[in-house]
Formats: C-alpha cells, sequence, structure tokens
C-alpha cells in the first residue's frame, strides 16, 4: 500500500497551529430551529402521558402489543388494531452508565440510560430513559423498574413527564 | 442476471488525520488523483461519478454532494451522491457497481470523503438528531449511549467479560501500525491500556471507540471488457447486499444485527458463497468501536454467535490468523472518517488481493475477501464481496 505508493497525501494540523495562528479559519453558528408536530400516534402517547398513564398499540394480524405506539404495523403494513395500556413497570434490557456529554464534558455523577422492556408489551420490547434513586454499580440487566412521574399539575405531554425509572423495592 | 462483470481497477487514499488542514475538496482531489494514476487513467476516461459522504451538517454546507463535487471530478459528467449513515463508505462502490454492472457507463469513479473535524465543538452535535426528536431527543441523548447499551446486551447473551473485547482494539491498534495513513496505529499497545482507558460510558471506554477523523479514499471501477484491458489483476466485486433494520432500535434485540445477516446473505448469493468461513480469505468487518468487529463477523456468518471473541483470543483473526480481520488496521486503528473509512476496507482489499499491502499482507495469496459498514440508529448494513 500499497508497496507502489511512498507518499500520501494529507496535512495533520495540531492545537498549536491554531494557537499561534499557522492557519486561517471561519467560523459559523447557524440559525436553525424547528417545531415537530407529534403525529397521530405520538400524539395519543404524549396525551396519556400528562395523565400519567404508558400506552401502546396492538396489531391483530402479527399479535405484538408495541410501544412507543405507531398508527400503522410496520410489518404488516396495515392499521394497528387496539390502543392498549400498560402499566408502568418494566425490565432493564440494557443500559450505559454515561459520564461525559455529547461534547466530552465529564461527568463526575454517571446518567444512566437504559432499555426498559415494558410490561404488558408482546414479544417484550421498550422505551429509552433514564434511571435514578439508584446506585450506578447496582443497576444490573433484567432489573426490574417503575416510573416515576412527574406531579399531575407539572406534566405537560412530553416523555419528560416520567422522570426517571428507579427499583422496584418489593421485587425480588 | 444480465449484469456485466465489474472489477476495481484503482484505489488511493490521504492520510487519515484528527483535522486536516486540507478542505473536503481538497482531501477528495489527492484521493481520486491517486486512485486515477494507479490505473493510468485521466479524469476525460470516466464515464460517471458517485461520493459517498455524511451529512450535510458535519460541515455546515447545504448539498455539500454539490460543493465537493469539482474535487471527485464530477464535473460535466453523471454524478450522484449516496448516504446511508455509516454504511455508506461499503454501499458507495456497491452504488458504482450498479452503474457499471447495468451496462450504462464502463467506467466510474468511486470517491468517499468525510472531515469531521470543521464541526464544533464536537461533531456529534450533528450525530445527536438522529434519535427521535418527541420521544428521545428530550432526555439529552448523547450518541455513545446507544451503543454503549448494544455493548451491554452484547455481553450481558454471551456472558462476555471486557478483556473478551478489548482484545479486538489491541488487535486492529497494532495492525494500523504498519498502514502508512493510519492516526492511532500503535505496535505496543497492549489489553491493560484498553482496559484502564477511561470509561466514558460503560462498558465503553476511550480505547473501545475509533476516533473524529479527517481523509478520503477513491477506488476507480471497470467493466470487464475495460478492467481485462488496463489492469494486470483486476479485483472483481462478485457479490453486493445492503439492508435496513426498524428505527424503532428499543424494539429489536441488540445482541445480533440480523440487518448484517439479511446483506451477507444477499451478497454470499450473488457471489456463490455457499459456505463462506472456508471461501472468505480476508474480512473487514466494520469496527468504529471493538464490540462491533465481533458482532459483525457473527452477523456476516463468519463465526456462531457470540463465538468471535473466542476466535479472537485464540488468534484467528489476527493477520496470519486462519482468518484475518482488519488487516489494515480498521477504524479503530486508521481512524474512522465516516465514509472514507468503509471505502478505506474495500480499498483494503483490493490491495491485499492484489498482494500489494506491504507489511500489512495477508499470507498465503488470499483470493477472495468481504468488507462492510453499518451504521444509521444501528439498522444499516452493507456488505461487498470482492475476488481474484
Amino acid at each position: 500500500m500499497t508497496q507502489k505508493i511512498e507518499k500520501f497525501p494529507g496535512v495533520y494540523l495540531r492545537e498549536s497551529d491554531f494557537r499561534e495562528g499557522r492557519v486561517i479559519f471561519n467560523e459559523w453558528k447557524p440559525n436553525a430551529q424547528y417545531a415537530w408536530d407529534a403525529g397521530v400516534a405520538i400524539g395519543r402517547y404524549l396525551a396519556e402521558l400528562k395523565e400519567g398513564r404508558l400506552i401502546g398499540v396492538h396489531c391483530r394480524g402479527c399479535r405484538r402489543t408495541v410501544i412507543p405506539p405507531r398508527n400503522f404495523c410496520e410489518w404488516c403494513f396495515r392499521p394497528m388494531d387496539d390502543w392498549v395500556t400498560l402499566p408502568d413497570t418494566g425490565t432493564v434490557n440494557t443500559f450505559s452508565l454515561c459520564y461525559v456529554t455529547w461534547d466530552m464534558q465529564y461527568l463526575d455523577v454517571p446518567e444512566i440510560s437504559a432499555v426498559i422492556d415494558i410490561d404488558g408489551t408482546m414479544p417484550p420490547v421498550g422505551i429509552m430513559h433514564m434511571l435514578g434513586d439508584v446506585d450506578p454499580d447496582a443497576v444490573r440487566i433484567g432489573m426490574r423498574v417503575q416510573a416515576v412521574w412527574k406531579p399531575a399539575e407539572e406534566r405537560e405531554g412530553s416523555i419528560l413527564d416520567i422522570k426517571y425509572f428507579r427499583p422496584m423495592t418489593n421485587d425480588k | 442476471m444480465g449484469m456485466r462483470k465489474v472489477a476495481v481497477v484503482g484505489a488511493g487514499m490521504t492520510k487519515f488525520v484528527r483535522r486536516a488542514q486540507e478542505t473536503g475538496k481538497e482531501l477528495s482531489y489527492e484521493a481520486t488523483k491517486m486512485a486515477l494514476d494507479y490505473c493510468d487513467l485521466t479524469l476525460n476516461d470516466v464515464d460517471c461519478v458517485v461520493h459517498g459522504t455524511a451529512p450535510d451538517t458535519f460541515d455546515g454546507v447545504h448539498m455539500k454532494g454539490e460543493y465537493l463535487s469539482d474535487g471527485s471530478g464530477g464535473w460535466r459528467k453523471p454524478y450522484t451522491r449516496c448516504y446511508v449513515g455509516g454504511g455508506t463508505g461499503v454501499f458507495t462502490p456497491i452504488h458504482g457497481w450498479y452503474h457499471v454492472a447495468s451496462g450504462m457507463f464502463d467506467i466510474c469513479l468511486v470517491v468517499c470523503e468525510e472531515k469531521m473535524s470543521s464541526c464544533q465543538p464536537h461533531p456529534q452535535g450533528a450525530f445527536l438528531t438522529i434519535f427521535d426528536h418527541t420521544t428521545e431527543r428530550p432526555l439529552g441523548p448523547n450518541l455513545l449511549w446507544i451503543f454503549a447499551m448494544e455493548m451491554n446486551r452484547y455481553m450481558h447473551t454471551y456472558g462476555l467479560k471486557k478483556e473478551d473485547i478489548a482484545l479486538v482494539s489491541v488487535k486492529n491498534k497494532r495492525n494500523a501500525a504498519n498502514h502508512p495513513c493510519s492516526l492511532l496505529g500503535d505496535a505496543d499497545i497492549t489489553l491493560e491500556d484498553v482496559l484502564n482507558s477511561e470509561v466514558l460510558a460503560w462498558p465503553v471506554q476511550r480505547l473501545d471507540v475509533s476516533p473524529v477523523t479527517d481523509g478520503a479514499v477513491a477506488l476507480v471501477l471497470a467493466a470487464e471488457h475495460v478492467a481485462r484491458r488496463i489492469s494486470d489483476k483486476p479485483v472483481w466485486i462478485e457479490g453486493v447486499g445492503w439492508n435496513l433494520d426498524t428505527a424503532y432500535w428499543t424494539n429489536r434485540d441488540l445482541c445480533y444485527p440480523r440487518y448484517v445477516e439479511n446483506a451477507a446473505r444477499m451478497a454470499y448469493d450473488m457471489a456463490g458463497i455457499t459456505e463462506p468461513r472456508k471461501q472468505i480469505h480476508i474480512a473487514e468487518p466494520y469496527d468504529p468501536f471493538d464490540y462491533k468487529e465481533l458482532h459483525h463477523l457473527e452477523g456476516l456468518q463468519l463465526f456462531d454467535r457470540g463465538k468471535a471473541p473466542e476466535a479472537t483470543a485464540l488468534g484467528i483473526t489476527q493477520r496470519d490468523g486462519d482468518l484475518p480481520v482488519c488487516p489494515s488496521g480498521g477504524l479503530l486503528g486508521v481512524g474512522n472518517p465516516i465514509a472514507a473509512a468503509g471505502l478505506m476496507k474495500v480499498a483494503e482489499l483490493f490491495w491485499q488481493l492484489r498482494e500489494e499491502a506491504g507489511a500489512r499482507q495477508v499470507p498465503g495469496q488470499p483470493k477472495r475477501g468481504v468488507a462492510q459498514a453499518w451504521g444509521d440508529l444501528m439498522q444499516v448494513g452493507t456488505v461487498i464481496v470482492m475476488g481474484v
């Protein structure tokens, strides 16, 4: 690599090149703002969250009950049949203890993101949310957890109406 | 099937660096020019150009494919840009392949460029928008989360330890020490170095993940009648496959990449491969994280589910092992300029199968290799099989 090529192009810039003004560059901050419509299925999902409930959908074609809800079954390619109110409990499918922010700032206390398989779904499927009220070292895959909701007056129809999921103490 | 045979006849690449002085166009030009020079062609010989590059938001340039197009020789030619996330680097030569296989064009330039360093303070700011804007982004996700969670699920399912996985990073960074373009090649790295590197998003540590990188890679594809005339040893594209799984990633079992299996089976069927473990001599699976190499080897049907770590520990995937994996050094060693990283793997097969890889050469006159890339919300697999 090839043996025929002796020198490959590409000039490696270093931090000092910028600090000492050896390279010229310019900057720009985009002004991009968005307002997303929640849509039919997720709109209902958010409205139910505001009421303190998790809701999924059932397809009689493939007999799945899934969350987050969708208004058509992506496998059967037909409308979903039923809305199904689900319990706010589940099982940790997987998780991470994250010690950095997206721009690589370090955190002393890790953020614990998880996929939580929600009870009542079939086959078991999950949503992404956070774990809280738990020692990071004690988190395990398979742990039973329950949603901790914001007080009703503070809920606004958002996934953040659930503050986090915490271990169920009277289980196992 | 009425398709023409297509060969790779030339390849070129720039160094992979953390931040390049060259612009994306300049990097594209350097790689493209090298690929053309390799097979003694000029831009006038080229019938069409395909360019792979990641989202416009990386560069802050709308219609980035068009912006870059003079660098890849695209002006006044049939030119298209393609993009399938991290899978782009292997999808772009597939895109070029069907231009030529269809009979429409005889010579096609395939160029992949990425300049990730422009996006400040970190290109994750652009990546993050892949999460669902209503159900996931309010949680303030970090892109590392999903990979850490997938890795954790993989480890849990098969009872793997961090050391079983970190061996991949050691192997690839050592392999990259022989790559003249590598960013992170290190002949002396040890398992302890990887295991002791700082924790980013457990179980992902610093040396489990590939870095932000700038770079470009280019290939020249030719139809059979041209390839036989201009190349002493054309490297044939024998099979291609691509597949996409659900974006409801939390509804999937994260321990196994079924979409990679689907893409691999499509490519193997086309290439007439019935026993990939015997018929594939080199594998270049996508390795932006060390566990991904293992995950993908299993998806590519090269090892049983959960068994790729054991094969790694036994040395089977070393450059001189029974199935050399990432002899280039991969993304973990050479670097990860998204689209260019995938095409680097295809270029590596080209050099390896022509036995021109120098210090990186896999012994035993390899005849057939597979390269694969992966991306989006852990849902796309792109696979190419090449042989001599």
